[in-house]
């Protein structure tokens, strides 16, 4: 799938806002991304026709950053992080308990992360771009468990909160 | 510094944090702002001065940029060409430094703090238009910032002719999506392009050329947010707190083996790192001691117990310790911690968020982990850290101490500065260990290759 109608108008007010509307080139990726879960070839070539440019160089911005899935990832992403404080704290035994429990899950994808800014909370891990932390990996494993029933609320699969884009 | 009750406790300094540690129920909303912190104030005192006097102000308060580099804010802001616009301030909120936590948390929890700041700062160097560059993790915080965007568009402090002052501003919050290189201020310029965050030549600088080729101011959260509080209150009351060219307050980011982790805003120079770590931050956790700690983020060399009380001051850490305050990410290890397991993760991280557009750094970065690895890992040869070091010596020639750079950015020599650490520190203790290693792997039937 790509982009809607609804979202090309809302593509047109994120083009808006820029100077020039190569600018727009992220904020669409995240847009797409929402949308259908990750960032298919079909979202980048509506993007590069919307913005005027060519789909290698959208691709090229894309998988360039580690948040643009270009293949169907889980509904909930879950980003360990084993930088400094967070290695020292149980960082990685934590990614790695919860890499084995979800391996199989088609829910959840567990991804090793730099550091994520959460280090008063280590071993700190995010849920869909929600802080969470400390946490071993049963405690950590019951919080995922809350989004997967609906107990928690998740965010999209880039981290937007509410279906409208932030200004 | 020390407690004025004469407890002698080390204490904090509250400028920038003052507000959102005093409401922690609500204080990013635009309603306690207003009712509770006065926010948005400062416009009319910044309107009814010249641009000039302000940039001015901000010189003479000596407020150095929290970000990293420490470049003095209004020498920089006097740098953009005269009468050249379009222009553009771009405020970086990437904060991707290990063990950095500070910027986010005043984005969360003060937005219009920051916003305030934006519209004197842009007024400062009359531009119409601001971006803020926000990484892409940091959901709350694009939340936050977005809410609190809307809300001063609504209540007239950003949009046209903001107070009657004659004076438009828009503000736009840019996402980023995931790599810490466009923390760097050209990488930043690149990604906001819609381009892959790749660092640019310097010169041109920012001020000259950013984003779209016309001249550009690229200030980091914390730095923006001060801007208000030199505003109101004048630079001599700023420039008071401090000593020498620290002046005024800094958050510190303290992590790692300390009881309290925590953000501490403290005064710049008066306060120690033992103030900070032992006092502030509770000291080393439960029946432990100190190892050694890094000072200001990853790219920051590392330092040991004997530099404790070293003052907070940016220009002692670099001139006499050979290290940097940097981002403000003080990361505490205490006698367990393997020095060499540390360096590997700071390689590796590297290694991850090379951009890859600079061969020594490119390169580099990847042998640097590599060789790192098997050291930590039993696998290390007693020349290993002068492999290192040699080949290292083409990244960062001299290995000294503030860095040389063979690389457009500066993520090129800080791969180099958890080796030249380990090296200083930990030399004696890392080769006799290899050397041993290598005895055990002499006596296995088969040696790993
Ligand atoms: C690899 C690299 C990463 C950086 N990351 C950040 C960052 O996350 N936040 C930041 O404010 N500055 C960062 N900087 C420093 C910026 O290049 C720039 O100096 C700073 O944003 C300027 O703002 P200031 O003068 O207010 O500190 C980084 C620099 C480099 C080389």
């Amino acid at each position: 799938m790509g982009l809607t109608d609804a979202d090309q108008r809302r593509a047109q007010q994120i083009i808006d806002r820029y100077p020039y509307p190569k600018s727009a080139v992220l904020p669409l990726l995240h847009l797409a991304q929402d949308r259908d879960g990750w960032v298919s070839p079909e979202a980048m070539e509506q993007i590069a026709e919307l913005l005027g440019l060519t789909p290698a160089l959208v691709l090229g911005t894309c998988s360039f950053y580690t948040m643009f899935k270009r293949e169907p990832a889980g509904a909930l992403v879950v980003s360990v992080c084993t930088n400094l404080s967070c290695m020292v704290n149980g960082g990685f035994d934590l990614f790695d308990q919860l890499r084995s429990r979800y391996q199989e899950s088609s829910d959840v994808s567990v991804e090793e992360v730099e550091c994520i800014a959460h280090c008063d909370h280590a071993p700190a891990f995010q849920v869909n771009y929600d802080f969470h932390g400390p946490a071993d990996a049963h405690g950590a494993a019951d919080v995922i468990e809350q989004y997967l029933d609906g107990r928690l609320a998740a965010r999209t699969i880039s981290g937007t909160a509410r279906q409208e884009v932030p200004r | 510094m020390t407690d004025a009750s004469g407890k002698g406790g080390p204490t904090e300094t509250l400028m920038v944090t003052k507000f959102l540690r005093a409401r922690p129920q609500d204080s990013w909303t635009i309603d306690a702002a207003r009712r509770h912190n006065n926010a948005y104030q400062t416009l009319d005192k910044a309107f009814a001065m010249e641009p000039d006097a302000v940039v001015q102000a901000v010189s003479d308060s000596v407020l150095r940029g929290k970000g990293g580099a420490g470049f003095g804010t209004g020498q920089k802001w006097s740098f953009l060409p005269k009468d050249v616009f379009p222009r553009y301030l771009c405020v970086n909120a990437d904060e991707g430094e290990p063990c950095t936590f500070k910027d986010h948390m005043l984005l969360e929890r003060d937005p219009h703090q920051l916003i305030e700041g934006i519209v004197v700062a842009a007024f400062a160097i009359r531009t119409d238009l601001a971006f803020v560059y926000v990484r892409g993790e940091f959901a709350l915080a694009a939340d936050r910032l977005g809410q609190a965007i809307r809300d001063a568009y609504d209540a007239g402090f950003l949009g046209k002719n903001i107070l009657g002052s004659g004076f438009d501003l828009d503000l736009v919050l840019h996402r980023g999506a995931g790599c810490y290189i466009a923390g760097d201020e050209t990488g930043l310029l690149s990604s906001l392009e819609g381009e892959r965050a790749m660092p640019r030549i310097k010169p041109p600088f920012p001020a000259a050329q950013g984003v779209y080729a016309a001249p550009t101011i690229v200030n980091n959260v914390e730095t923006i947010s001060t801007v208000p509080h030199i505003i109101r209150r004048g630079a001599k009351w700023y420039n008071a707190m401090g000593e020498n060219r620290s002046t005024g307050t800094r958050i510190f980011s303290v992590s790692g083996h300390v009881e309290r982790p925590g953000n501490y805003e403290v005064e710049l120079a008066k306060t120690s790192f033992r103030d900070l770590i032992e006092g502030l931050a509770g000291g080393v956790r439960d029946g432990h001691t100190l190892k050694f700690f890094i000072p200001g983020g990853a790219s920051s060399p590392w330092l040991m117990p004997q530099h404790l009380d070293a003052p907070l001051d940016m220009d002692y850490v670099q001139g006499e310790l050979k290290s940097m305050l940097g981002s403000g990410a003080v990361m505490v290890f205490d006698d367990t911690t393997d020095p060499l397991q540390v360096a590997w993760r700071l390689g590796k991280f590297f290694e991850h968020e090379s951009c890859g557009k600079c061969t020594p750094c490119r390169e580099g970065s990847g042998w640097i982990a590599k060789v790192l690895y098997r050291m930590a890992n039993g696998q290390g040869r007693s020349d290993d850290l002068d492999l290192l070091l040699s080949f290292g010596n083409n990244i960062v020639p001299g290995l000294n101490a503030p860095f040389a750079q063979t690389t457009i950015c500066a993520l090129g020599p800080s791969t180099m500065s958890p080796v030249v650490s380990l090296n200083r520190w930990f030399r004696d203790e890392i080769i006799e260990r290899m050397r041993a290693d290598e005895t055990r792997r002499a006596g296995l039937a088969v040696t790993p290759a």
